[in-house]
């Protein structure tokens, strides 16, 4: 009946790991509150500008010919090479924000003629405050769906063990990005979306086989069908996570500079993912109390009856 | 054992088989080739077919072929170069009655066509061009509509005999009438309420005001405003056809925002000029009997408005309006033949024209002022406030003697430039918009960045893919491969389906598929972890695959359908990119669940089935 061994006792170090993990989201949470997100210009409105040269360029001479502009306060800084700069303009008054790009580059090229376009972005302040609200309404509804079929597949403990788990993950990456002061931007937001749907099938193939084991396995605490089960997945977790690591690496070294944001929210929110269906799904499942009674099949009256020949 | 029926081996050759002819046409590409439309009262034929390809001809430059479809032209060339150097051959031989856009077509042959594939499009991100979204100013089209009411109901009431005061704009909204007295109240309450269908009328009255307060119904202002909107749609097209753009995107997203997406545009600045404009001009005759100056110390005398001419000079001007630029049929820029400056000669329609004789007529002597309206909208934020802050741009152009009665046809004078001239005869010939319009977001990416992110894009997909697929056939032998060959076969599905679908390819959109490469090998190294797992218990080969297969099955469809949900969600609380993102995700993992369950079983149970094995290599 199936290998048993508890070769890694996962379980035993749930103490210690719960610990690690509240004081990550402690570090997280305060540098969120602290010093906030670095958000890009798809939340906060503003105008975005990048542009190549043929060679390397000096910035402080970009930033002196904006002193007497009406660019004064803008951000200037490279972007992947030397030949390329990324100017930020926020917004501001005064300014017609549908001439902004034209009179800065009209400014660039006064400067130097062989500046070439190569991307503009602008977004009015209502634009990014509709994104906020919609991105943190996308999150929420994910996640409430979510619980709500975990709850009928499973049981409701598995549920808020799975969302806790994914909680955990968005704070922490969102706290990862706020310590490291990345750029926030809407591909990032994006990235997030798609680790909570990767920690969530993580979480998912563990408590699959949790189910699996509570209704085979008798004479064992639910602690030690905890552990038999992440033992029993452990292979496929960690082929999973390194095939998906493996793309996203060479998403992050060959996707450009304009991809980079987004393959390190998802390198990273992989790797937490990982670690979050084992350190936070199982043991918030366990502290609530799942037994083996909450997992049997609910046996229907009269079905046998009906199989009868 | 582990056999699978013929008719499931059929659906599988059936599906893998259209996957592939779906897919197919992304591999021919696209030409860059130009795109002739006609403009006006113009038409396309073999005429034009046979001009187009005799000017080409002539210039020694050679194509690739020319097609003529149902209201365009479509000709082919080898690379961009020629593409550039025959657009302006063919633009200046067909003339102004003809767009000529650059575009990308499709080189599927036609074999392919017949079925129906046709390769992705590319997204902005990817092959270059300009992405608006457009506000309408809503509250412009009311205050339209109310102004529209107000005059309505000033001839209404006059025809009636009943005598108001005055019909103004409520400062609570809705429009306030006050009438003389109690009699004349009562005459128009009772008449507005008889002819009036679309006002909700309310009595505003108190001891000596005798006044109504009409406000436009709901659903009428709802009407109001789908109308503003779709005009502006219309406006905008009509605009967008005159920049002369191949494959423009013109589309409505909720209640009073526009999308505006063309492709391969590169002058950005003149695109958004005049899109967004909002330029109008206006006819009104000089008061010559009082100074300007009365009227800049505070004084201006009734029936006529203060307006400044270019040059800063103030010009009194008479309230009436003698034409607006509603009546232009036509408009087109050229030079003033006495004194070589620019000029817009300007068709008006029969009632335009028949105004404009009337009006002149009786005034010949007298100066007529050209007034250029535009509105401009700046939103700013402040203390966590949106702040939409407007104004109007009214100038004096030109204010000339009328020489003589005007017509049909006429011109003006007293440009700034030629540019301002074209620009101006484009926006007067494509229509006024319904109500002003602003752009609310931008994204630009210039041709070289598209290009580079195609490649960037392209070259992380295949390195990334392939450094799966080794590391597979490394770690589950005979296995792994047969899990290279359904990783494959999903990353051609997802391409039938994403062309299928004319979806758009952006650059989140391959970052979707990379992650989906990713994580679509998860179902079977599942799959394979349990038949590992059933051997190492003691199960005979035939029967780990059997259980492997069947074991897994129920956790890959609770991994998948959750990760479903959360791409569902982007789906629908995302914008552009984010759908993007969210459609080739969605798309991977239904297509991974086929290839990697159905797929790998049938090629296991073609390697293994019936078989009696001892050993199994996994």
């Amino acid at each position: 009946m199936g290998n048993m061994n508890i070769k890694f006792n996962f379980m035993r170090m749930r103490v210690i790991t719960t610990i690690m993990s509240v004081l990550l989201l402690i570090a997280s949470i305060a540098s969120l509150s602290y010093q906030g997100l670095n958000l890009g210009i798809d939340f906060t409105g503003g105008t975005l500008v990048e542009v190549g040269y043929p060679e390397a360029v000096d910035l402080d001479k970009i930033r002196e010919s904006f002193i007497d502009s009406e660019f004064s306060n803008t951000s200037v800084q490279y972007f992947g090479t030397a030949n390329e700069i990324l100017i930020r303009i926020p917004p501001q008054r005064g300014l017609n924000s549908a001439d902004i790009s034209s009179n800065l580059l009209n400014l660039l090229s006064a400067n130097d003629l062989n500046v070439e376009m190569r991307r503009v972005e602008f977004v009015g302040p209502q634009v990014g405050d509709e994104l906020k609200e919609d991105g943190g309404l996308a999150m929420l509804y994910a996640l409430l769906c979510i619980m709500v079929y975990v709850a009928f597949r499973f049981q409701m403990r598995f549920s808020v063990g799975a969302v806790a788990a994914l909680i955990h993950d968005v704070v922490i990456t969102l706290g990862f990005f706020s310590i490291m002061h990345f750029n926030f931007d809407l591909t990032i937001l994006a990235a997030l979306l798609a680790v909570i749907g990767y920690s969530l099938n993580d979480t998912i193939v563990v408590f699959d086989r949790v189910r699996e084991n509570f209704r085979k396995v008798r004479d064992k605490t639910p602690v030690d069908v905890f552990n038999i089960s992440l033992n029993q997945t452990l292979s496929r977790t960690l082929m999973t996570s390194f095939t998906t690591l493996l793309v996203l690496i060479a998403l992050f070294f060959l996707g450009g500079e304009i991809i980079h944001g987004f393959s390190i929210a998802l390198i990273f929110g992989v790797l937490i993912g990982t670690y979050s269906s084992i350190y936070i799904a199982s043991p918030v499942t366990l502290a609530l109390g799942i037994k083996k009674e909450d997992l049997m099949p609910v046996k229907k009256e009269g079905l046998d009856l009906e199989n009868q020949p | 054992m582990n056999r699978y029926s013929s008719w499931k081996y059929i659906v599988i050759i059936f599906l893998i088989g259209l996957g592939l002819l779906f897919a197919l046409p992304n591999i021919y590409g696209k030409d860059p080739s130009l795109q002739i439309s006609a403009a006006r009262s113009a038409e396309i034929s073999e005429l034009t077919e046979f001009q187009v390809s005799a000017a080409l001809e002539e210039a020694a430059i050679t194509h690739k072929g020319i097609s003529l479809g149902i209201s365009n032209l479509t000709i082919r060339f080898n690379d961009e170069e020629t593409q550039l150097r025959a657009q302006s051959i063919v633009k200046e031989s067909l003339g102004r009655n003809y767009v000529v856009a650059l575009n990308l077509a499709p080189a599927t042959p036609d074999w392919l066509i017949k079925f129906g594939a046709e390769p992705m499009s590319l997204g902005l991100d990817l092959r270059g061009g300009v992405h608006f979204l457009m506000e309408v100013d809503m509250e412009a089209a009311i205050e339209k509509a109310e102004d529209r009411y107000i005059s309505d109901l000033r001839s209404f009431l006059r025809e009636k005999k009943v005598r108001y005061k005055t019909i103004t704009h409520n400062k609570t909204g809705g429009l306030l009438i006050r009438f003389k007295d109690d009699t004349e109240y009562n005459k128009g309450q009772s008449l507005l309420a008889d002819n009036f269908d679309d006002l909700d009328v309310e009595s505003e009255s108190s001891e000596d005001e005798f006044s109504l307060i009409a406000v436009i119904r709901e659903e009428v202002l709802l009407e109001t405003q789908r109308l503003a909107l779709q005009q502006n749609i219309t406006t905008l097209r009509k605009r967008v056809n005159e920049l002369g753009v191949a494959e423009p995107v013109i589309q409505r997203q909720g209640l009073k925002r526009v999308v505006v997406q063309l492709p391969g545009v590169q002058d950005t600045a003149r695109a958004k000029a005049i899109l967004g404009a909002t330029a109008t001009l206006e006819f009104r005759l000089v008061d010559e009997e009082h100074e300007p100056q009365e009227a800049v110390d505070g004084r201006p005398p009734a029936g006529s408005k203060l307006y400044y001419e270019r040059n800063g000079l103030p010009i009194l001007l008479k309230k009436q309006i003698m034409l607006t630029g509603d009546s232009i049929i036509n408009a087109a820029s050229g030079f003033d033949t006495l004194t070589g400056g620019p000029d817009v000669t300007i068709t008006l329609d029969g009632k335009g024209a028949k105004k404009m004789s009337r009006g002149t007529r009786d005034n010949v002597g007298k100066r007529l002022a050209v007034v250029f309206i535009e509105y401009k909208m700046e939103t700013i934020k402040q203390d966590g406030d949106i702040i939409k802050e407007k104004e109007i741009v009214e100038e004096v152009i030109n204010a000339a003697v009328i020489q003589e009665q005007l017509g049909k046809r006429f011109h003006i004078t007293g440009l700034d430039s030629s540019e301002e001239a074209k620009n101006l005869a484009l926006l007067l010939r494509a229509g006024a918009l319904a109500a002003p319009i602003y752009i609310i977001e931008e994204r630009t990416v210039g041709p070289s960045l598209g290009q580079d992110n195609i490649d960037k894009g392209f070259d992380s997909v295949v390195i990334g893919f392939v450094l799966v697929l080794i590391f597979m056939a490394i770690y589950y032998k005979v296995f792994g491969l047969i899990a290279d060959i359904a990783l494959s076969l999903n990353l051609v599905l997802i391409i039938a389906m994403l062309s299928l679908l004319q979806a758009t390819l952006t650059l989140p959109g391959i970052a979707g598929i990379v992650l989906t490469v990713g994580m679509a090998v998860d179902a079977n190294v599942l799959i394979f972890e349990r038949i590992r797992e059933e051997i190492r218990n003691g199960n005979t080969p035939q029967a780990s695959i059997h259980a492997g297969y069947e074991k897994a099955f129920s956790t890959i469809a609770d991994a998948n359908i959750t990760t479903l949900i959360a791409a569902l969600m982007l789906f629908s609380f995302g914008t552009g990119p984010i759908q993007g993102f969210a459609v080739t995700l969605s798309l991977g993992i239904i297509s991974s669940m086929f290839t990697a369950i159905m797929v790998s079983r049938g090629l296991v149970n073609l390697i293994y089935g019936g078989k009696n094995l001892n050993k199994l290599i996994i």
